[in-house]
C-alpha cells in the first residue's frame, strides 16, 4: 500500500513539475474555459439580466470542454516524447500509475475552476458565496467523477488514430450523469435560499459515481494498457 | 445453414406470427384503452436490451482479462443487438407516453438513463468501426460502462418518483394480460438469441476469411 501510494506521488509530481515549468496546459485550459464562459454570456446574458437558472450549466459545460481539452493536452504531451510508454515499462503497478495521472488532471482541474467559478459568478449573477463549502465540494466531487473516466479513456486513446474525435465520444455518454448531478447540486445552491438538502442528495449521487468510476477504471486500466 | 439455426428460425416466425392475435385478444386497460397494447412490445424489448447490455458486458470483461477473441466476437454482436433493441424501446415508448402522458418526452431518472446507456453502446459501436488499431479494446471498456448502468436503469423508478411506472408492474398483471405478456416476452428472447447466434456466425465467417488472406499471403 506504501509503495503504491509513493509511486502515485510521484507520478503526480512529475507531472506537476513538467506543468509548473512549461505551465502550457493551465495557460491554454483557462484561456478556453474563459472564452467558453464568454461566449455563453454573448448569447444568454440580455442587457445585463442573465437567463434564468443558467449560471450551473454553463458553469459545468465549460468545465467538461475544459476538462476534455485538458484531458487531450496531457496525454498528448505524453505521447510526444513516448514517456507514457516508458512509465509502462516501468516496475510499478498499473492501477498506482493510473491513480498518479487522475490525481494530476484533478488539481489542474481546481486551479481551471478557480478562475471559471467567480468568473460565472460574476457574468451571471450567480451567489457563488452563499455556501462555499458545499460548492467546492460539489466541484471536487465532480470533477473527480469526470477525470475519472477521462483518464482512462485518454490514456487508452494515445496510440489511437482518432483520438481527437474519439475522446468526447467515448467520455460524454458515461459523463452526463455526472455533470446531470452537478448542475442540479449546483442549481440547487443557487437558488435564493439555498436548498441545502437538495444539494446533498446529489453531492451523495455524485460521491456513488465517483466510488463506481474510480473502482471500474482501477479494475480495466491494467489489461487496458496491456498491448 | 444448420438444423438447430432452421428450427430456430421457424420457432421465432411462428411466435412473431401469432403474437399480434395474442396481443389483440388481451383486454382492454381501463384508463389508456388501446394504446397500452404497445406494452406488449415495449417491454420485452427492454428486457431484451438489459440482456443485450449484459451479455456484452459479460464477453467484453472475458476478452479483456482472458483475451479469447471468440468473446470480443461476442461482445461486438451483443453491442449491435443492444443498440437495435435500445433502440425499439425509444420510438415505442414516446409513441405511448404522447398518448398516455399527453408529452413525448420526460426528462424523469428512468428515461434519461436509458438513453444514455443507448448512447454508450452507439459510441461503442462507433469506436470499434472507427477507433483504428486497439479499438476493440476501448469498446470493451465502453461496454463495461454501459454495464454498469443497467442496474441503476433498472432500479431508477423505483428510487426516484417518475412518471414511468415502478417494475412492481409486472409481477402484479391483471390474470388476462400476464400470459399474453411472457408470450410476447419468450419471442423477444427467442428472437434475440437468434439474432446473436447469427452475427456471431458472420463474425467468425469474417475471421475465418482474414485467416485465409493471412496465410495466402505467407505462400
Amino acid at each position: 500500500m506504501t509503495t503504491f501510494l509513493r509511486v502515485a506521488g510521484l507520478v503526480v509530481r512529475k507531472d506537476l513539475t513538467v506543468e509548473v515549468r512549461s505551465r502550457e496546459i493551465v495557460y491554454t485550459t483557462i484561456f478556453f474555459a474563459v472564452s467558453c464562459v464568454l461566449v455563453f454570456a454573448f448569447a444568454l446574458v440580455r442587457e445585463g439580466r442573465p437567463l434564468e437558472d443558467a449560471a450551473a450549466g454553463i458553469m459545468w459545460i465549460s468545465v467538461a470542454f475544459a476538462g476534455t481539452l485538458a484531458l487531450g493536452r496531457t496525454f498528448e504531451r505524453e505521447r510526444h516524447s513516448e514517456t507514457l510508454r516508458a512509465l509502462m515499462l516501468a516496475p510499478a503497478s498499473r492501477p498506482a500509475l493510473y491513480v498518479g495521472k487522475l490525481v494530476g488532471i484533478v488539481l489542474l482541474l481546481l486551479v481551471v475552476e478557480a478562475v471559471l467559478v467567480p468568473l460565472v459568478g460574476l457574468l451571471f449573477h450567480a451567489p457563488i458565496g452563499s455556501s462555499p463549502f458545499r460548492l467546492a465540494a460539489l466541484l471536487v466531487l465532480g470533477t473527480i467523477g469526470f477525470s475519472a473516466v477521462g483518464t482512462l479513456f485518454a490514456a487508452m486513446l494515445v496510440r489511437a488514430r482518432s483520438r481527437d474525435v474519439m475522446l468526447p465520444i467515448l467520455l460524454y455518454p458515461i459523463t452526463i450523469p455526472v455533470i446531470i448531478a452537478g448542475v442540479r447540486g449546483t442549481a440547487a445552491l443557487f437558488e435564493p435560499v439555498p436548498a441545502v438538502d437538495l444539494a446533498d442528495m446529489w453531492m451523495a449521487l455524485l460521491a456513488f459515481f465517483d466510488i463506481v468510476f474510480v473502482t471500474l477504471a482501477l479494475w480495466t486500466f491494467e489489461p487496458l494498457m496491456t498491448e | 445453414m444448420n438444423k438447430a439455426y432452421s428450427v430456430l428460425v421457424l420457432a421465432a416466425i411462428v411466435l412473431f406470427a401469432v403474437a399480434p392475435a395474442v396481443v389483440a385478444q388481451t383486454p382492454l386497460e381501463s384508463t389508456m384503452g388501446l394504446v397500452q397494447k404497445i406494452f406488449y412490445y415495449h417491454v420485452p424489448s427492454a428486457m431484451a436490451m438489459f440482456l443485450a447490455a449484459l451479455v456484452c458486458g459479460v464477453a467484453s470483461a472475458v476478452y479483456l482479462f482472458k483475451g479469447r477473441p471468440g468473446a470480443d466476437r461476442l461482445a461486438a454482436a451483443a453491442a449491435e443487438l443492444a443498440v437495435v433493441f435500445g433502440l425499439i424501446v425509444l420510438v415505442t415508448g414516446p409513441l405511448w407516453a404522447r398518448k398516455a402522458w399527453g408529452v413525448w418526452w420526460q426528462w424523469d431518472a428512468r428515461l434519461t438513463s436509458t438513453l444514455l446507456m443507448w448512447m454508450i453502446f452507439v459510441a461503442c459501436l462507433l469506436v470499434r468501426r472507427f477507433g483504428g488499431a486497439g479499438a476493440e479494446k476501448l469498446g470493451a471498456a465502453m461496454a463495461l460502462f454501459g454495464m454498469a448502468n443497467v442496474p441503476f436503469v433498472y432500479i431508477s423508478v423505483n428510487i426516484w418518483r417518475t412518471l414511468h411506472p415502478t417494475t412492481a408492474v409486472i409481477p402484479k398483471l391483471p390474470g388476462g394480460m400476464r400470459g399474453p405478456f411472457w408470450f410476447c416476452a419468450v419471442s423477444f428472447m427467442l428472437l434475440f438469441g437468434l439474432l446473436l447466434a447469427l452475427r456471431v456466425r458472420l463474425e467468425e465467417r469474417r475471421a475465418d476469411v482474414e485467416h485465409l488472406y493471412l496465410m495466402a499471403d505467407h505462400e
